[in-house]
Formats: C-alpha cells, structure tokens, sequence
C-alpha cells in the first residue's frame, strides 16, 4: 500500500514539475521579447519622440507622432467598419445560425479566419488602390476590417452562446419576442463578453502590418487624410527596423515598444472588462 | 374523474398530443383546470408532464421539433388557432421555470417590470404600482423594497425563485403555470412558495410540475398522475392520494416504482 503511495505522489510530483517548466518557458518567452523591447528602446523614449515627426534620413532625433495618430486613426476606422458587422454576424450565428446558411457562414468564417494577412491586403490592393489609383488609409482601414469580422463574428458566437438557455425561455415565456429576446435579453447579458472580444480583436489588428504595405503604405510625413497614404507605427517599425541607418534602428525599437504597450493596454482592458462581467446592473 | 361541473371553466386541453418529431411524449390527454384552483401534475422524471406544460403556453413548439395536435382552449378559445399570436398568448400565461431565472443584466425592478414593458410604454407612476403590487403578491417587497435598483442575481435562490414569480404576475396573467419551482430550492425556499400557491389561487388559476408528493398534496386541489406520457388519472387531490383507482398511481404515490 505505502509504496503505491510513495509512486503515485512520486508521478503527481514529477508531472507537476514537468507542466509547471513548461509554463514557465512559454511564459519566459514573452518575458525576453518585453525586457528586450525596453532595454532597447526605453531609452530612446522621451516626450518629444511622442510629439515630433520623423526627421529626414541621417538627422538625429525626430519621433512617431505621425504614426502613432496614423494607428489610432487606422485602427479606429476598421474597428467603425468591422465592428458592427462582425458583431451582427456574431448574433446571427448564435441566435439563428443552426441551418445550412449558418453552416455556410462559419465555415467561411473559419477559413477567413486562417487567411495569411498578406493575402487580404493583396485584395484590398486590387479592390480599393487599384481603382483609386493611389494608396491610401481607407484602404488599409478595410483590410484590417476584413481580417477583424470573421474573429469577431466567431468570438461573439461563442459570447453569446454561453447565456444560458434558460433565461431565453423566460423571455420567451413572458411574452417577448424573439429578435427582442435576443438583444434585450440575451445580447445585453453577453455584453461585456462581447466587448471583450472586441478590444481583443482591435489588439490583435493594431500590430498588423502586412495587410498595410501596400494599402496604407506609409507616410514620413503628419498625414490625417483617410484618402492619403498614412503611417502606423508597425510600418514604421518595418521601414525603420529595414533601413540602413543606426538611429532608425533605435527608433524601430522604441516604436515596437510604444506599439506593444498599445496592445498590452487594450488586452488589459479587457481583462478588467470579462472579470466585471454579470457584475453590474444599471 | 371530471371536476365538478359548478366550477368556472377557464384551461382545458381536448385530446392534446405533444411530438418531437415523430415521437409523441404527451398522448391524447384531455384535463379540465377549473378557474381559480391549483392543479399539480406529478409521475416519475420523463413522463411528459414538463412537456406538457410547456404546452399550454405554447412553449414547447419553440423546442428543436416540437409540435402539437389537439386543442388547448383558454375561456374556450383554442390557443393553437392560427389567429392566436403566440406572443400575445404567454402575456395572458405566466411561467415559472424550475431554476431561477432572474435577467443579470436588470435590477430587481427591471426584472419585474420587463413582462410590463414589452407590452409597450407605460406611466412611470402606474409602472412603479404594477412593480410593488407584484413584488408584494410574491411576497418579497418586504425584503427588496430597499434595494430595487440593485441587482437581482445578489438575492439568494430562494428569494430569486420568488423574483420570477413576482416578473411572472406583473403582467396580470390569468394562468400561472409552475414548472417544479421548488426543486432546486432548500426548505425554507419550498415553503415560501408553497404558501405563496395557497394565497395566489384566489387570484390565478395555478398548475404546477412536481416531484414532491407532499408537496403536490399540500398545495393542490387537483392532482393528475403522468405516466410514459399518458394521463393515467386525475382526481381531487384527497381521493387520488388516499383512494386511487389505478393500481399504477396506487404503486408511485406508495413508493413502490418511479
């Protein structure tokens, strides 16, 4: 009997160890890539990298707030056009998606969802820079966007999906109908799940940067026009990283960083918003 | 078998099946709930009385497959007729489902006043009356009177099971139908809502899905006995418990199967 006992907590120990490194490594790796970005660029950060433009090749100084604008107005403006339809779609899956048209619609989702997005960007090259005969924000704006619906619209599905089935009946069963059971009632209690995966969608297309090298392209210069060419700070980082010069080196790096913050903020967001979640009435 | 002839007919169903696809769990029942009585049906888990129920708000024809022949008349209009409106029928039908179902998201006044709203908009002041007479009815204003905006999902099990109850009559239903409301309940929770039946009959005609046997004793006037989906019996709840008539309503209410 004991010496079950001495092998099984023997096992338990060993396997405890072997998961708990495991973690550790995945963990570590992230830890590397974040002291890395702030040993390398924290030092290049001060206020007027965040207020002044770049500064022609070979000067010293110089800072992104083209691209950091750029990013907000980008992001924003995929997130404006996205948004609402990968929610929509979201909805619509999970309330009423059980035929075929559902099938359809997810399996479109998937695959969308595991498009290269390089490849997106090439179709919004042939859609949108083509026809207007120049690159331009808004372009990129509906690239992102096309990347962003289809994992909103799955992430909300299951959002939804999680409202318990029993408080639709009740609904139901007080008389209310459907289309306003599912935004009264079940939409409105999958809320803060559903923003959640909304802030988790933005984050994961600000550090995008393929589907924008041939929409949005880039801008040395301030630019606020969404029909221009526009910076964002992921291009920047890819034109700086790239180029020849040591002090657009140290600049890639501080950049990643900012933008890496960017993304660290908004996934904190979220996490404050899924923990607050069925918390709050009005 | 038949409720006596001098009470007030308000639900009854005609020869109503109910099929999940093919596959009929409710056969050819007829029952008569008299006006202002409560009804409790009782058989082993499976036996169709939860189906059954669902019937007589046309819920069931919501599940995956559901459908019904027969009728179910409410003050002698057939409910299923096609120029019912299913929606405006469960405003006449309250429910209330096995484990609490209060909304998270609202307030325990929202909750309350959600079947009241979606009839469309009312005075503040006649909303505020309909909220409290219900809560009251339910017999929680007491205990929630302080804190209507708070959320409701904060009550404890008990208090929340009454919180249905109360949503369920706000809108002034005419049936209430109770779907094992106590079951996930401890026994102070039981007895609130057992004596709340007591004191809601004299307003509401109740019909409600038990497993207790006690319970559907204590509470019902009418007892009716589901087995595989057959109506085995119905009677007074006095003589189907102490005289049955059939040996296998004899055998649940004694214990020996289900």
């Amino acid at each position: 009997m004991s010496v079950r006992r001495l092998r099984r907590r023997l096992v338990s120990g060993l396997m405890t160890t072997l998961v708990g490194m495991l973690s550790f490594v995945a963990v570590l790796a992230l830890l590397v890539i974040l002291g890395y970005l702030v040993a390398k660029g924290a030092s290049s950060l001060d206020w007027s990298f965040f207020v002044q433009n770049p500064v022609p090749a070979g000067q010293a100084g110089g800072g992104v707030a083209n691209a950091i604008v750029g990013t907000v107005i980008i992001v924003g403006l995929a997130a404006l056009i996205g948004l609402p339809i990968g929610i929509g779609t979201g909805l619509y899956l999970a309330e009423y998606g059980s035929g075929r048209l559902g099938w359809i619609v997810r399996f479109v989702a998937d695959v969308l969802n595991g498009t290269p997005s390089i490849v997106v960007g090439i179709f919004a090259w042939t859609w949108l820079v083509r026809p207007m005969g120049h690159f331009s924000a808004l372009a990129g704006s509906v690239a992102l966007a096309a990347l962003m619906v289809p994992m909103i619209a799955r992430t909300t599905e299951e959002m939804v999906r999680l409202v318990p089935h029993a408080l639709r009946e009740a609904a139901l069963a007080l008389g209310y109908p459907r289309w306003r059971t599912s935004l009264r009632v079940v939409a409105r209690t999958a809320l803060a799940g559903i923003l959640t995966s909304c802030l988790v969608g933005v984050a994961r297309i600000a550090g995008e940067t393929a589907p924008l090298l041939f929409t949005a392209l880039g801008n040395l210069n301030f630019s606020t026009s969404v029909l221009q060419p526009m910076q964002t700070l992921s291009l920047q980082v890819f034109t700086y990283a790239t180029g020849p010069f040591d002090e657009w080196h140290r600049l890639a790096w501080a950049a990643a960083l900012v933008l890496m913050g960017l993304v660290l903020l908004l996934s904190l967001a979220a996490r404050w918003m899924l923990r607050s979640r069925y918390g709050a009435a009005r | 078998m038949a409720p006596p002839a001098d009470a007030r007919l308000q639900l009854e169903t005609v020869r109503l099946t109910a099929l999940y696809g093919r596959r009929a769990v409710v056969k050819d029942v007829s029952i008569l709930f008299p006006k202002h009585t409560v009804t409790a049906l009782i058989g082993p888990s499976g036996c169709g009385k939860t189906t059954f129920l669902r019937c007589l708000n046309r819920m069931h024809e919501l599940s995956e497959g559901g459908w019904v022949t027969g009728k179910v008349l409410l003050d002698g209009q057939d409910i299923y007729d096609p120029s019912v409106d299913a929606i405006q029928l469960r405003r006449r039908i309250g429910m209330v489902f096995q484990r609490p179902t209060p909304f998270p998201t609202m307030s325990i006044y929202d909750n309350v006043a959600a079947g009241l709203r979606v009839n469309g908009g009312r005075a503040r002041a006649e909303l505020d009356a309909a909220v409290e007479g219900a809560l009251r009815r339910a017999a929680l204003w007491d205990e929630v009177k302080d804190r209507l905006r708070h959320s409701a999902v904060a009550l404890s099990g008990g208090q929340q099971q009454r919180l249905c109850v109360a949503r369920a009559l706000a809108p002034e239903p005419e049936v209430l139908l109770l779907d094992e409301p106590t079951a996930s309940l401890d026994p102070a929770g039981t007895q609130h809502i057992e004596e709340l039946c007591h004191e809601l009959k004299t307003r509401y005609t109740i019909v409600i899905v038990t497993h207790n046997l006690q319970q559907a004793a204590r509470i019902s006037d009418y007892t009716g006995f589901f087995y595989l989906g057959d109506l085995v019996e119905l009677g007074r709840t006095e003589e189907l418990f102490t005289k049955p008539t059939k040996e296998r309503t004899e055998a649940y209410i004694t214990g020996r199967f289900g």
